[in-house]
């Protein structure tokens, strides 16, 4: 027994010898920093960190998933800048600015007469088609445009009125319908380009008509024009090329990442945003002018039959050449033609 | 109250995917849906890191601000939550999350999104605590129960922190000192404007 406890005792302190040089030196050098450490002040900040990675936080995930590689985007923080604030800021300024420019010119101008008066003659002006093609893409831009305001400023405006489950079911059908009306919408734009584009040419008489503001703020000041006059060749280019840059950024937000990373998704909402913006801004300033601004005006995507005065002062030269056209063919009479 | 936060001290992760393989279990998540995940940055290379990231439940949380429907909330411990029945999917919250955690299930036609959905700290949601339909939209409720998110209670090498923020903040700088080195409290700025200073 004396014995075995002696051969313990021995291996015991044989243990000790061995493994005191190793515990000692182990206590008195520190571990040296891994390939990991950050040193130095201030090491948790994340700014040092990024700084060391140069900013490329891209990793490898094991997942499917490859977006979520990204292990930090600070990118989202300026996203959000602008989405709760330069967006706000920007369509409300342009968008009640236009507004009170239209009620200033309702009230300095007037609404803009046929000079000479209505006559009882009507041509046509916009066939089946053309109106057709109208008031398709008239009717999605509406709701496009309304559930679109609504993403900007429904939160701090109908939210508070409807209460959370209200609009939040009001929200969701609007994004289908933003969804799904923009087929249509883009169908519109691509007839209407087919049908005007010939009408729609920049040419020297342009220069002419925005020389004199197409006689906007002047009385009895008409410059001739063809099918179309400058202001609606601009509202034709700006639909067709805006509304074409935003169908082409929303159709990139209904299909996320399908052709982009998050930054690109986060441009493409940008581009949407502020495009459609722009452009519901230039349609109210269309909408006016086509309805209470300028008597006469409206019959021309109404009935398409348009009052012969009113486009002899606003359409001069188109008149003359539907006139030479049409020869014998009489301008119908009266405000519709009888039924058959 | 205590304030719950995350905190992923990189010097630990082994990159063993256990967090990430721990919520979907508990939470039933579905597939293609990751409510956690582990990035590895520099693999293979020397300065080789792994970081376990998911929400990290952000006191100016970026989410909250940008939702068209106003669907998030935040507890009183910290948590960002929100609710599945007003939200519409329409992905703002992923454009403005600076660390990619919400997900949507891939519904319907086109790429289009289904309800948001996201890490919720093992805190469930506007339903009624522990119930079945706070479960089958939230996930389990393990706060309600009393204990942590499972992440970070089965991290193998407690890389992975969660908690009140104090105290795990407290258990970092500890390791900190000891070994002499941190490892950046990955977020931390971001999330919380607040660094888990040394």
């Amino acid at each position: 027994m004396s014995m075995n406890f002696g051969r313990v005792l021995r291996l015991l302190s044989l243990t000790l010898a061995l493994l005191l040089p190793a515990v000692v030196s182990f206590a008195q050098t520190p571990v040296p920093p891994g390939p990991n450490a950050l040193t130095g002040p201030g090491v948790t900040n994340d700014q040092l960190l990024f700084q060391q990675l140069q900013g490329d936080l891209h990793g490898r995930v094991s997942i499917p998933d490859q977006k979520s590689a990204m292990l930090i985007q600070p990118e989202g923080r300026e996203w959000r800048e602008f989405r709760n604030g330069a967006l706000k800021t920007v369509s409300a300024v342009v968008l009640l600015g236009m507004v009170a420019a239209l009620v200033v010119f309702y009230v300095v101008r007037g609404k803009i007469r046929i000079d000479a008066g209505p006559s009882r003659n009507r041509i046509r002006r916009f066939n089946g088609l053309e109106r057709f093609a109208h008031w398709i893409t008239a009717a999605r831009f509406l709701v496009l445009a309304l559930t679109g305001l609504n993403l900007v400023f429904g939160r701090w405006l109908l939210l508070p009125l409807l209460g959370p489950e209200t609009f939040a079911t009001l929200t969701v059908y609007g994004k289908l319908a933003h969804n799904f009306l923009s087929f249509p919408f883009v169908l519109g734009i691509v007839l209407m380009l087919l049908i005007w584009v010939r009408h729609n040419i920049p040419n020297g008489g342009d220069l002419a008509w925005i020389k004199v503001a197409g006689g906007l703020f002047a009385k009895g000041n008409h410059p001739p024009a063809k099918k179309f006059n400058a202001g609606q060749k601009l509202i034709f280019w700006m639909v067709v090329l805006g509304g074409g840059v935003v169908a082409a950024s929303g159709y990139m937000l209904l299909f996320p990442f399908y052709l982009t990373d998050v930054a690109g998704m986060q441009l493409a909402h940008l581009v949407h945003a502020v495009l459609s913006v722009l452009l519901i801004a230039g349609i109210i300033s269309h909408i006016y002018i086509g309805s209470v601004g300028m008597e006469g005006a409206f019959d021309a995507m109404g009935s398409g039959q348009v009052d012969v005065n009113w486009a002899r002062e606003h359409h001069s030269l188109w008149l003359e050449e539907e006139l030479r056209k049409g020869e014998g063919k009489a301008p119908a009479v009266g405000r519709r033609l009888p039924a058959e | 109250m205590a304030r719950m936060k995350f905190l992923c001290d990189a010097e630990r992760c082994i990159e063993c995917n256990a967090c990430v393989t721990a919520c979907k279990n508990e939470h039933e998540v579905p597939w293609g849906i990751n409510r956690r995940r582990v990035v590895t940055l520099n693999d293979g290379k020397p300065g080789e890191r792994s970081i376990s990231m998911a929400c990290m439940h952000c006191t100016d949380a970026p989410c909250m601000a940008v939702c068209p429907v106003d669907c998030f909330y935040k507890t009183a411990e910290g948590v960002v939550l929100h609710s599945k029945d007003l939200c519409i999917g329409c992905g703002y919250c992923f454009y403005a999350c600076p660390f990619g955690a919400p997900q949507y299930p891939q519904v319907g036609n086109f790429g289009s999104r289904g309800k948001m959905d996201k890490c919720t700290f093992c805190a469930g949601g506007p339903e009624d605590d522990m119930t079945p339909a706070e479960y089958s939209k939230y996930g389990a409720n393990r706060l309600a129960e009393g204990k942590l998110p499972l992440c970070a209670e089965m991290c193998s090498t407690k890389a992975l922190l969660a908690g009140d923020g104090d105290i795990i903040a407290d258990i970092y700088k500890e390791r900190v000192v000891r070994r002499g080195y941190g490892s950046g409290a990955w977020g931390w700025s971001t999330a919380y404007k607040d660094k888990a200073s040394v």
